[in-house]
């Protein structure tokens, strides 16, 4: 860049102005451009042509009857049991899934703070269940949890927790905890990997102070690791939060929302819509309701953190 | 933590955690390598005992040679592939950007990319359908490495700005200084330092394609296009009763993506903690 501003014949104050614009405007864009452009392809415009979608009839079954048709579909969902059900469930499935992951992939990263013997390959083996592929992962559970070919329901009868060997997931009251059991095997990982990256950036002589003074093992937990945590926490746990919400793959290939819609969330229930009943209307405008209540939240707990850092 | 050495107690303890945290990661993937070399005859009489009493790889043979297993596989990898390559350099621009310039309108492409990872992505899957059958690109494996690129720029591009940030700027103002443009310090200082911030995007972005699988389903419906989860899929409604060639196929498909990431493990921490010293 230097020698392009030295080589141009202009005067000095039209020769900044003009490095300044091309550092300012130009060369920056042409490293993003790509970037920008197959966002808003892929993300930005079908993301309004969504929104729009919410406002009409699309039916690839009944190609004649399209039209805008207002608010007719966010009245449909108002009255539609199914979505209330589903937002209840994506409730529990949420926080079940988040809490465990959170307290096991913390669990799991203050262990890899300490030294062990062979933890390079205890890091490498345990985290494995994240590069597991999503449709794997729910399809190996669903089979542990076949009494034919699983262990699970054997274990678990001769525990008492059931009465007899059978498949949780045809039971409507314990089927989601199918799902969830697999999305905390396969989201510890991403948790530890986030909170050891974390751990590891505490500044080293903070601990040996403790150390010098006295301090017990919980009062280092409690004084030092979790206030430097804090910030780290809440903002993973708020996206982590939001992708769970909307992740369906798991409940899509072990129970496909049943038995009886006892396991269906609402971005299962958006799936669903699209691809089996291809109604595109309304699978929009559940989306557009999903996108509000998770905006909602997010924005709820990015207020609470603000309050309490002020305090 | 010395606490730990000097009380027998606390380290028996963690050890039993260490331990239980191994049997919960392993546990069903060890199953799945169980059921797959357990030959059909016994899957019924020895299906949940831990181990079977005689071993067999006739499943694997079935599924590699009798099935249209390496179709999948092959449809996959040139996803899984392409997407991995793609993301990665066009994610090395943006974050390179991100890290050295400061220019007007940063904030809001950052903010767009922040939004792009939290609205429900199967919000755009009926405009996405629509738009691809317009553009007559269903059943192309093209339309879906293209689609697996833009959602996965975002994140990749944050993950390389991280691996930039971590690199002193001095070092390419020196060669520019030497008369390099800018580019040109970029490719030829730059890029080798960030070469293990590459390979961990590159095998982040692999693993997230090879196990996509909604939109795959929604855009693919011809059995030669099909990648390997949507295939997979069909595969369990079409022989609901054979576990141990779904197993065996399930062992196949784990392969690459953990290969890559026994490899790229390391560097992503590394590159989360550099990204979180930062800030």
């Amino acid at each position: 860049m230097t020698d392009r501003t030295s080589k141009s014949i202009l005067p000095g104050g039209t020769r900044a102005r003009r490095s300044l614009y091309w550092q300012y405007l130009v060369e920056p864009y042409l490293y993003l451009s790509p970037a920008i452009f197959l966002i808003g392809i892929v993300m930005m415009i079908p993301l309004i042509i969504g929104i729009s979608y919410s406002f009409q009839s699309i039916e690839l079954l009944k190609p004649f009857d399209t039209g805008w048709v207002g608010l007719e579909n966010y009245q449909k969902l108002w009255s539609d049991r199914k979505f209330w059900l589903a937002l209840e469930n994506t409730f529990w499935w949420t926080f079940w899934s988040i809490s465990f992951q959170f307290l096991l992939g913390l669990g799991l990263a203050m262990l890899l703070t300490t030294q062990f013997y062979g933890k390079k390959l205890f890091q490498a083996l345990v985290f494995l269940p994240w590069a597991v592929p999503t449709f794997l992962s729910a399809l190996t559970w669903a089979w542990l949890f076949n009494p034919v070919i699983g262990p699970l329901p054997h274990w678990m009868a001769s525990l008492g927790i059931l009465s007899e060997p059978y498949n949780i997931m045809g039971d409507p009251n314990l089927a989601m905890w199918g799902p969830i059991v697999a999305n905390i095997w396969f989201g510890v990982p991403f948790f530890a990997i986030t909170l050891l990256a974390a751990l590891q950036s505490i500044p080293n002589d903070m601990y040996e102070a403790a150390e010098i003074d006295g301090a017990s093992a919980w009062q280092v937990f409690t004084k030092i690791t979790l206030p430097f945590l804090a910030p780290m926490i809440a903002i993973t746990v708020m996206l982590r939060t939001i992708w769970i919400a909307n992740f369906a793959d798991l409940i899509y290939v072990m129970t496909g929302g049943g038995p009886a819609n006892s396991t269906q969330i609402v971005s299962s229930y958006i799936f669903t819509t699209a691809f089996r009943k291809l109604d595109f209307g309304y699978a929009s405008a559940i989306a557009v309701a999903l996108l509000f209540i998770l905006l909602t939240y997010a924005v709820f707990l990015l207020w609470l953190r603000k309050k309490l850092v002020k305090t | 933590m010395t606490v730990a050495r000097s009380k027998p107690i606390l380290t028996a303890g963690k050890y039993a955690a260490l331990l239980a945290y191994l049997t919960f990661a392993l546990f069903p993937l060890y199953w799945l390598l169980k059921i797959a070399i357990t030959p059909d005859q016994l899957i019924f009489s020895e299906g949940t005992t831990l181990w079977p009493s005689s071993l067999t790889l006739d499943n694997f043979r079935t599924v590699l040679f009798q099935t249209d297993f390496l179709y999948y596989f092959g449809n996959s990898l040139y996803v899984s592939l392409g997407t991995a390559a793609a993301t990665t350099l066009i994610a090395a621009g943006a974050g390179y950007a991100f890290s050295r310039f400061d220019f007007g309108g940063k904030k809001i492409i950052i903010a767009i990319m922040l939004i792009t990872q939290m609205f429900p992505l199967l919000m755009i899957i009926a405009p996405i359908y629509k738009m691809v059958a317009s553009l007559g690109l269903l059943n192309s494996l093209t339309s879906l490495i293209v689609v697996y690129t833009a959602f996965n720029i975002p994140f990749a591009t944050f993950l390389m700005q991280s691996f930039f940030d971590g690199i002193p700027k001095d070092l390419e103002e020196a060669a520019m200084m030497d008369g390099c443009s800018r580019f040109q310090a970029l490719r030829k200082v730059i890029f080798p330092l960030t070469l293990p911030g590459l390979g961990a995007t590159l095998g982040f972005v692999f693993t997230a394609a090879w196990s996509e699988l909604l939109f795959a389903l929604m855009l693919i419906s011809k059995n030669e296009a099909m990648t390997f989860p949507v295939g997979l899929l069909t595969f369990v409604s079409k022989f609901s009763v054979d576990w141990g060639q779904m197993m065996a196929a399930g062992v196949l498909a784990l392969i690459p993506s953990c290969l890559f990431f026994i490899f790229i493990q390391r560097y992503l921490v590394q590159g989360l903690t550099s990204g979180a010293v930062k800030g």
